[in-house]
């Protein structure tokens, strides 16, 4: 038993916490790719890409001039006046634990609270005299602690089970993203990969997976050069793969069993798993990856709220 | 840390001796990894109206104050005794006013008095307690002689910083614990929980308590998070508790529960919007109701307010002989009530030399402290004085003791006070130790946070022999 407020901000915390991480993630892979060969000269298209959705655009553009490394690097990981910044993202985290200290584990706040004393001090001056690299493998590192210590201190009860939720709803969101970014590129029929275009897809899927940590699983897996589809099927349906997106689906239906099983969440969830554990990635070619990605966003949306509305919601 | 003739107080000489073959490096560098300790612990107060930066430290000395065996029995005594009378005389005040009767308080004092509430008449609280938890300021003038500064029986804060101020000195000192004999404050949260227990509604065995706070932007939210924690209570802000059937409840992820005694550091006005502020977002719609039934209990208690406040500070003395049928330990300063002509032609006389204080004044605004003020200063308090000198009181500047500080220059002397905690349940008692605040400022007698004050450990030495209590 604990408040659903507190319920609430743990859910949060979590799910900032592996925002930040999942942002350091996405951009420690651009970076590499605009450092590419290929590359050069057309960095800017790269970094736009970052950017989906008009108002986003429009945000980015009220501050800076060009989709460049710097200006872009600056506003995704330093800006206070963008709300998913990694900064930002770390200050809220702070604060959702700061609110709910008192069931949580010292080293547990010590954790967050040092991680954004640092980062407050920041400045890009700072994260280039590091390195861009190893500064973004710092946000990482910060949260793998963050979430070293939250498992290895948290006594098994609620707070530990909303935490991970928080956890697993984000990071099947954050796949699910990016993915999406890349589905204009498939296409409906026809053979994997053509050899022109087996060079780009190599740097692009690779890319990607090794931004999941999810590369070396890919070919000890398939034991074959980077297929879009097989990614896809790695990062959606296999769950050996602790970002993809039937692992997180799965351990939240799991935690949603334990704590109440005649919930409404529980049954979302348990329905978005048989969904994925039916899925076949040749289907999913055929209806169209941008639909099947929509579905499950779409899905891992609701249930996102109604695991507010059954556990969380302050009326 | 002198007595009279220049010698070293018995209760430093040990320290001293330590002190004097510490270099200063080794402090300054102590002293650094001391505010280190509280930024990351979080150990900070929120200043009003800044953004994320908006939180800062309370300056933290290395140096601790010392009191000996027989000051603390003195002080703890005495700080005992006064929350007893003042207990009783709001119990009194809600009831048969006897005090009043026996025209030792005037009336007018407590019925216009705007923390006086009158929802409370005529309720009986569980073991007579109204103030749970207590701070009362004391400064120490001699050897024996302690005076009470002011009482503070609402929502006194500042305990989480008696507590860390020692957790924190014995990360920075362990070789110092290992030859004092300082007695242990750490089990206070345990003591607050069971005096809170104490007073759960008649007939409720396994009392569920709260820790009601209004908010992580609220200045004190660091204390609350943690007395919550140390208690393994919940934390919970007004929006998570409702009204139902006569009770409160706590919304929870398993549903309602209900609570059976709040701790809250919500002020009076705050706690119930269809009874007091009507605008507040903090407090719980029809939470009196359900105080003024009996079933849930509220510590403080509401209105507690009218015993802590300047004017009725000059009767707590004959409250201790009225109720207690005792002389107080502790003194009070002599204290001038403007309201009254004499003391108020005296106050204009002898302003340069006095300290002049609002009746409802707190944190150490909207004061003058005479022997530093300017002539201009002076006489603009004299102008407000007799626009409403009601309004207002005056005490003389007392010697103060003095504790050695890490300064800039290096160690010098600075004023102290100091504000143990009484906790009262099914019994009165004060963790040896609390929270001593200091005067950074050379000669300076303000010791408040808001304006500059720091705060030191607070030591107090157990006696040669270590009796075992209960």
């Amino acid at each position: 038993m604990m408040l659903s407020s507190t319920a609430d901000n743990l859910f949060w915390m979590a799910r900032y916490m592996e925002r930040s991480e999942n942002t350091a993630r996405l951009l420690t892979g651009l970076y590499h790719m605009s450092l590419l060969p290929a590359r050069r000269g057309t960095q800017t298209g790269l970094w736009e890409g970052l950017f989906q959705t008009e108002e986003e655009r429009s945000h980015f553009l009220s501050k800076y001039d060009t989709f460049k490394t710097d200006p872009v690097l600056t506003y995704m990981v330093l800006d206070r006046d963008n709300a998913s910044s990694i900064r930002s993202c770390v200050w809220s985290a702070r604060e959702n634990v700061r609110a709910t200290r008192h069931v949580l584990t010292t080293d547990m706040w010590e954790t967050v609270n040092s991680t954004w004393l640092d980062i407050a001090q920041v400045t890009y001056a700072d994260m280039q005299d590091m390195g861009h690299h190893d500064f973004l493998e710092w946000i990482k590192t910060r949260s793998h602690l963050f979430r070293g210590v939250a498992h290895g201190t948290m006594r098994r009860g609620d707070a530990y089970d909303f935490w991970r939720m928080g956890v697993f709803i984000e990071r099947a969101e954050n796949t699910i993203r990016l993915l999406a970014a890349r589905a204009h590129t498939f296409k409906p029929t026809g053979p994997a990969s053509r050899p022109d275009t087996a060079t780009l897809d190599y740097y692009q899927w690779g890319t990607l997976l090794r931004s999941v940590n999810a590369y070396k699983a890919y070919r000890e897996i398939y034991k074959s050069q980077i297929d879009p589809r097989r990614v896809v099927e790695l990062l959606t349906l296999n769950p050996e793969i602790p970002r993809s997106v039937m692992a997180c689906v799965e351990e939240t239906s799991e935690i949603l069993q334990g704590l109440r099983p005649r919930s409404r969440a529980y049954e979302q969830a348990a329905d978005l798993l048989n969904r994925l554990q039916a899925a076949r990635i040749d289907r999913i070619y055929r209806t169209g990856m941008a639909r099947f990605l929509e579905d499950y966003r779409g899905g891992l949306h609701d249930l996102s709220l109604q695991i507010q509305k059954d556990f969380l919601m302050i009326q | 840390m002198h007595a009279g003739d220049g010698d070293i107080r018995s209760a430093y000489r040990d320290y001293s001796a330590w002190l004097t073959e510490q270099s200063m490096d080794r402090l300054r560098q102590k002293h650094e990894q001391a505010d280190l300790l509280f930024r990351r612990l979080g150990i900070t107060f929120t200043v009003y109206g800044e953004d994320e930066g908006g939180e800062r430290l309370i300056p933290f000395d290395v140096i601790p104050r010392i009191l000996s065996h027989d000051e603390w029995a003195i002080l703890e005594r005495g700080a005992i005794q006064r929350v007893d009378a003042l207990n009783a005389f709001l119990h009194d005040i809600y009831h048969d006013q006897e005090i009043i009767r026996a025209g030792i308080v005037p009336a007018e004092l407590v019925m216009t008095n705007e923390a006086f509430q009158p929802q409370m008449l005529g309720l009986d609280l569980p073991q007579r307690v109204y103030a749970h938890v207590s701070g009362v300021d004391v400064v120490r003038v001699d050897d024996k002689t302690f005076y009470v500064l002011e009482d503070n029986v609402r929502t006194p804060s500042g305990v989480s910083y008696m507590l860390e101020n020692r957790e924190t000195m014995m990360r920075l000192f362990p070789d110092l614990f290992a030859q004092s004999v300082v007695a242990p404050v750490d089990r206070y949260p345990e003591y607050l929980l069971r005096s809170l227990q104490a007073v759960a509604p008649p007939g409720v065995d396994d009392p569920t308590v709260v820790l009601m706070t209004p908010g992580q932007y609220n200045s004190a939210y660091f204390e609350h998070a943690f007395l919550a924690m140390e208690m393994g209570i919940e934390l919970v802000e007004g929006r998570d508790l409702f009204v139902d059937s006569g009770s409160i409840f706590m919304r929870t992820t398993e549903g309602p529960k209900r609570v059976d005694v709040i701790y809250r550091r919500v002020d009076d006005g705050f706690i119930d919007p269809l009874a007091f502020k009507p605008d507040s977002a903090l407090g719980v719609p029809g939470m009196l109701s359900v105080v003024r039934s009996g079933r849930v209990t509220v510590c403080n208690a509401m209105g507690t307010g009218v015993a802590d406040d300047k004017a009725m500070y000059c009767f707590v003395p004959d409250m201790i002989r009225f109720y207690l049928g005792e002389e107080p330990v502790l003194q009070n300063v002599p204290t001038y009530s403007c309201r009254k002509p004499d003391d108020l032609k005296y106050v204009l006389d002898n302003i340069a030399e006095l300290v002049v204080k609002e009746v409802h004044g707190s944190g150490g605004y909207g004061m003058l402290v005479g022997p530093k003020a300017t002539k201009a200063e002076c006489d603009d308090f004299k102008k407000r004085l007799k626009a409403e000198p009601d309004n207002y009181i005056a005490q003389p500047t007392l010697a103060l003791s003095t504790c050695p500080t890490l300064v800039e220059e290096g160690i010098a002397p600075r004023h102290v006070d100091l504000r143990p905690y009484v906790l009262s349940g099914e019994k009165t008692r004060v963790m040896p130790g609390g929270l001593t605040r200091v005067a950074l400022k050379p000669g300076s007698l303000v010791v408040n946070s808001s304006q500059g004050g720091g705060t030191k450990d607070t030591w107090v030495l157990e006696a040669p022999v270590i009796a075992e209590e209960e």
